[in-house]
């Protein structure tokens, strides 16, 4: 693989120009830079340099406590932060062999198909504004706010969510929740419906994103790509079906696979999930029904911290409450891998605990760096104009580069 | 889909490395194997190659000052085909930390590499492009090693009143 730039002679007639794309340029949806030499509008090569907003949350992650590590997963894939937080808080319950009540793998599923809701959103309404049609990234966003609204309702804050706590959710859902997740779930899927009969055959779209930037299984397996980019290039690999975690196995739904593995692929295998996500929200709600609707934490009280209306009025409370927060927890020493499918693919959390206030040492593996690393070899030979739309497919969060 | 075990692919992988692979621990199912720099190539190649494990999950790093060989390389790769993990640990001495690279089997561990180099240090030897990933080029130090703690933050003279704030 060649990631340097090439260096020519000063002949005029060969001369190759080069062009910055970003660090911070509207095409490339963060803050990351791709110096690409171009012959005419061809790329010839190019060099992409990450890190711009580095900010250290792996070794801000060995100095604190567990649960102060959560707003730090917020930040990864900012677009879709439930998925990381409750990533998070899976991955510390499997250390502490903490079994959850089913009510609350129910909870966290609805949050996490809402939250891949919305980033595929997202990606695929900025995949119809690069070719040039806004008004199917118009009719997205209003849903993505309401999505927002149901965060709100359940945890108070929207984007950066810190959704949930170690071992179940910080407070049940309100019947307001429950009331926006419903009409949600009647309401989007014509806007939906509507989106795919806006682009699916839109003869501009499909010109521009079919063939485009077409990657071979083989390919993407070896670059280590995974989920939607994976799956579009026809590799069957979603790790809630591979590995259910948060009894997905209950759970009855499909995982789309594309064909060609080019941007187009990757649109429909975005829309198919999105689909796929309501179908199991759905389920999740009936099934929802039939549980114990007081249970929304597990029965840990050394591990899960209280509500703060318990710590103000129960003095057990306020003892756990105190410990936890200082990181007086018995952990085990050991080390643990898992992994959730988030919206980008797989993103897993390896932490290494020796029993201390904090991990002794934590890394993210992070779709997006992962995902990235082929943009600028798989760019040589493309014009410069199909790079932009391979961008926003590959739908590369700028949070979760860095580490 | 075949599935295999993880009592099957120790067995697999035992009888092929006769005594190649330490420390064998399997922590919440995922069978964790410690091997030799030299022997590191041929072991994730025979899984690649033979037992299917065609997707490389991660490589990172972790630094234990206090041991005699204080970097651990750390490797999960996954068979997508058999549906398994395994993580493949490397133990390195602090005055040489050179270790081969995966990017000849896998493309994707270029960039992790990258990142390994960035953070501690570890020298993959063949790596096409070692160079700073997140840091700037510049920089000098290794900064996930334990021995660049966070600042302190009790410290004071940074309080906003001394900058008339």
């Amino acid at each position: 693989m060649q990631n340097h730039l090439l260096i020519t002679d000063n002949d005029p007639q060969s001369e190759l120009s080069t062009l910055n794309l970003g660090p911070t340029h509207p095409a490339t949806h963060g803050v990351f830079q791709n110096v690409l030499q171009l012959d005419g509008e061809r790329i010839v090569s190019g060099v992409s340099t990450i890190g711009y907003i580095h900010r250290a949350f792996e070794k801000i992650a060995e100095h604190r406590p567990f649960y102060q590590i959560t707003p730090l997963t917020d930040r990864l894939n900012y677009c879709s932060s439930p998925i990381n937080n409750m990533g998070w808080h899976m991955t510390v319950e499997k250390m502490l062999g903490i079994e959850m009540p089913k009510r609350v793998d129910y909870m966290r599923i609805i949050i996490m198909e809402l939250a891949r809701i919305t980033d595929h959103i997202v990606c695929n309404g900025v995949l119809g504004v690069d070719t040039g049609a806004f008004t199917g990234f118009l009719y997205m966003m209003q849903w993505r706010e309401h999505v927002y609204e149901i965060y709100e309702e359940i945890c108070g804050s929207r984007l950066t969510t810190n959704i949930g706590r170690i071992g179940g959710f910080e407070r049940n859902f309100n019947q307001i929740a429950f009331d926006k997740i419903k009409s949600f779930l009647k309401n989007f899927p014509p806007v939906l419906r509507e989106f795919e009969s806006l682009f699916n055959r839109n003869r501009i779209f499909v010109d521009r994103t079919k063939n485009v930037a077409a990657v071979t299984a083989e390919a993407a397996l070896s670059y280590s790509w995974s989920g939607p980019l994976l799956r579009a290039a026809g590799v069957d690999y979603d790790v809630r079906a591979q590995e259910p975690y948060s009894s997905y196995q209950d759970f009855d739904f499909e995982v789309p696979v594309g064909e060609n593995g080019d941007v187009y692929s990757r649109f429909l295998v975005r829309n198919e999930e999105m689909w796929q996500s309501l179908r199991l929200i759905e389920q999740a709600m009936n099934k929802l029904e039939k549980e114990d609707s007081s249970i929304f934490h597990a029965d840990v009280p050394e591990f899960y911290l209280p509500p703060k209306e318990e710590v103000y009025n129960n003095m057990e409370a306020l003892i756990y409450h105190f410990k936890i927060v200082m990181g007086e927890i018995d952990t085990p020493k050991t080390e643990v891998y898992h992994a959730v499918e988030g919206a980008n693919g797989e993103l897993g959390f390896y932490l290494v605990n020796d029993g201390g206030r904090s991990p002794y040492r934590l890394h993210f593996r992070r779709p997006s760096f992962i995902n990235y690393q082929m943009y600028a070899p798989m760019s040589r030979g493309m014009v410069l104009s199909d790079a932009i739309i391979n961008m926003s497919s590959l739908n590369v969060i700028a949070g979760e580069l860095d580490a | 889909m075949s599935k295999l075990s993880a009592e099957d692919l120790l067995q697999k992988l035992t009888s092929k490395f006769e005594g190649a692979l330490n420390n064998i621990t399997q922590p919440y199912g995922l069978l964790t194997l410690e091997t030799s720099r030299e022997q590191l190539l041929e072991v994730l190649g025979y899984l690649k190659a033979e037992l299917q494990f065609i997707h490389l999950t991660d490589i990172t790093a972790i630094h234990y000052p206090e041991l005699e060989k204080p970097f651990a390389v750390v490797y999960h790769v996954h068979s997508l085909v058999n549906g398994i993990r395994v993580r493949l640990k490397v133990f390195l001495a602090a005055a040489d930390v050179h270790i081969p690279t995966a990017s000849n089997l896998w493309e994707g561990a270029n960039w992790m590499e990258r990142e390994t180099y960035d953070f501690f240090g570890i020298i993959f030897d063949g790596h096409p492009d070692l160079r700073r990933i997140l840091n700037v080029d510049d920089m000098t130090v290794f900064p996930m090693r334990k021995e660049f703690p966070l600042e302190d933050p009790n410290r004071i003279d940074k309080k906003d009143y001394f900058f008339g704030r």
